[in-house]
């Protein structure tokens, strides 16, 4: 028999049902995992004692035939989402001494399913950043090693910890969220599958918001199918989020393996980039060659403002940052820091707990908001971003899914960019449009580079069409036959 | 556009956030390099277009739920977390002489 921790999510739900072996075996096993991986730095929190209980109340419903549709499945949630009496984060110093007295709607949507929660998971500081490196907690090491592997890189961001932990086996799927490509780029960057929901998909209520308007939660999985059995059980209309979607939630799992013979597909001219590597290109046109065998016909497209995505896009998520950032006073919640003077207490608890990038961009986002830049920043922004909407609402009448490479290269080095927000930002560049129009997007992994890196290809769907999305990716996903990582050097 | 030293102070400021001397040039080069960069906006003609503040199109617009008090009662919940807290009340410095 396989190891367990070797069984993807749904292979070991059909054990589980099979009583080939039991969640509390399941969950011991990944406990073992999760402490022999902490050379990765992938989590912040580790709650084994929590997962043993779970665990056991799992097996006992198991056992009566109560089970929900995730009993006894261990995950990782990004520390990111509140969780009722576990210690919250969002990687900042500011909220290192958190515990929410409530748990967030997606979270409290698993646990009812009966998934077990392992730990909560490192990301960048507030979500903000492309490397995990942001993070107050340190950088988190991806699993996968180029040909030299004295050289450390990077698992992607925001959501390192989630996107590594998957790679390295330790859970059977974690939660991530997504406001300009943080699911999707660092799942391409370690061979995982990740998914960005349609905006309204998943209830935002008690994620710490960093862009309200562009957060998204969403699943990363190591294949397709399991993608859509974790992201049924995370949505829900939710009344606590006035833009939580009432749309009937299908069960995306029918999706997987469904045909899309005479569906078609879009290929934006605008996203070839100049200098892009030509294995970039080369696995692109194996995407296509691949959709093209299996009945789809492509098409060329055009989508013109895609190149003021990212401008815009570092005015809007700045601005309600600084906003939705301006929470962090000291006051309620939080690090802080005493002084006689309310407005020396507020700036010394700011400058203290907060980093240098989550700095940046509050200061960006006031300066954008501020009296006299309003108009020529964050209003023109919000106006090119209306222009970029309309642009895939008419591609997407003649095409049912749009397809990009995740990311223009594979994982890099540790403290490769860390110095140059711009540099660091254009990491993002195929992967924030989506989030400015509200679409849903998956990463899949489709190939190694010839430094043996995975390489991940996007496919952007129409607003609430997650089901087409992922009968396309089954598709890639067999046709790639992507092989995981063979040696767990990172093991003790 | 670009930013200067007494900009950089006052959206400090505007953020309360304080930086030492040598952080605001830093800080000064970084934002100057990122505002150079969303600039390129200007160019787009955008007269005729309105604004997007939400990609949210499920019933056309926020839902609106009756003001109704739904939740509540765990004050204690509320202020457990606050570094100062008295009787259910938040504590903060004095903010009126």
């Amino acid at each position: 028999m396989k190891k367990l921790t070797e069984l993807c999510l749904y292979e070991a739900r059909e054990g589980l049902l099979n009583k080939d072996f039991t969640s509390k075996e399941l969950v011991l096993d990944h406990i073992d995992k999760m402490e022999s991986s902490r050379s990765l730095n992938a989590f912040i929190t580790e709650t084994p004692e929590i997962a043993i209980k779970s665990a056991e109340k799992s097996d006992l419903k198991l056992i009566k035939e109560e089970n929900g549709e995730l009993e006894g499945i261990p995950i990782g949630v990004k520390d990111m989402f509140c969780t009722k009496g576990v210690l919250t984060t969002a990687s900042s110093k500011m909220l290192s001494n958190f515990i929410p007295p409530y748990e967030s709607t997606v979270t409290g949507n698993l646990w009812s399913e009966g998934a077990v929660l392992l730990g909560k998971l490192n990301n960048d500081e507030f979500a903000m950043g492309s490397s995990n490196e942001t993070s107050f907690y340190g950088p988190v090491i991806n699993p996968w090693k180029g040909s030299n592997d004295k050289i450390d890189l990077v698992p992607g961001g925001s959501s390192g910890g989630s996107s590594a932990s998957v790679a390295a086996n330790i859970g059977l799927g974690a939660l991530g969220t997504d406001t300009g490509g943080s699911i999707r780029q660092p799942a391409s960057f370690t061979g995982t599958v990740g998914l960005k929901p349609t905006y309204g998909r998943c209830s935002r209520w008690g994620i710490i918001a960093f862009a309200s308007s562009l957060d998204q939660a969403g699943p990363i999985t190591r294949n397709v199918r399991d993608n859509s059995i974790l992201l049924k059980s995370m949505c829900s209309h939710d009344t606590k989020d006035t833009t939580s979607s009432s749309k009937e939630i299908p069960n995306f799992e029918n999706a997987v393996g469904r045909s899309i013979k005479g569906l078609k597909v879009g290929i934006p001219s605008e996203f070839f980039l100049k200098g892009m590597s030509n294995e970039i290109m080369e696995i692109w046109d194996k995407g296509k060659d691949w959709l093209k065998n299996s009945g789809a016909e492509i098409i060329d497209i055009s989508l013109p403002n895609t190149k003021y995505a990212l401008p815009c896009y570092y005015i809007i998520a700045p601005a309600e940052a600084s906003s939705n950032l301006a929470r962090y006073d000291g006051v309620r919640f939080g690090h802080s820091v005493k002084s006689s003077d309310i407005n020396e207490m507020y700036k010394a608890t700011r400058s203290e707990g907060f980093g240098d990038e989550v700095k940046r961009r509050i200061m960006i986002g006031t300066y954008v908001l501020s009296s006299g830049y309003y108009d020529a920043y964050y209003l023109k922004a919000q106006k090119v971003r209306s222009l970029i909407t309309e642009d895939y609402s008419k591609v997407f009448k003649d095409v049912d899914v749009i397809l990009t490479p995740s990311t223009p290269s594979s994982a890099f080095g540790l403290n490769e960019k860390s110095d140059d927000p711009i540099s660091m930002y254009l990491n993002d560049i195929f992967t924030v449009p989506v989030n400015l129009a509200g679409l849903p997007a998956i990463s899949v992994p489709a190939a190694h580079d010839s430094n043996g890196l995975p390489l991940g290809l996007q496919l952007i769907g129409r607003p609430f069409e997650e089901e087409t999305i992922y009968s396309f990716a089954k598709i890639i996903e067999d046709c790639a036959n992507f092989k995981n990582i063979e040696n767990q050097w990172w093991l003790k | 556009m670009s930013v200067d030293k007494d900009n950089v102070v006052k959206i400090a400021n505007l953020s309360k956030i304080s930086f030492k001397d040598h952080e605001i040039e830093k800080i000064l080069v970084d934002l100057n390099q990122i505002i150079e960069w969303v600039d390129q906006l200007a160019e787009v003609d955008t007269d005729k277009i309105s604004p997007t503040f939400s990609s949210f199109e499920d019933d056309k617009g926020m839902k609106k739920r009756e003001d109704i008090v739904s939740d509540g009662d765990y004050r204690e919940d509320i202020t457990i977390n606050a570094p100062n807290s008295e009787e259910g009340f938040f504590l903060v410095p004095k903010v009126i002489d």
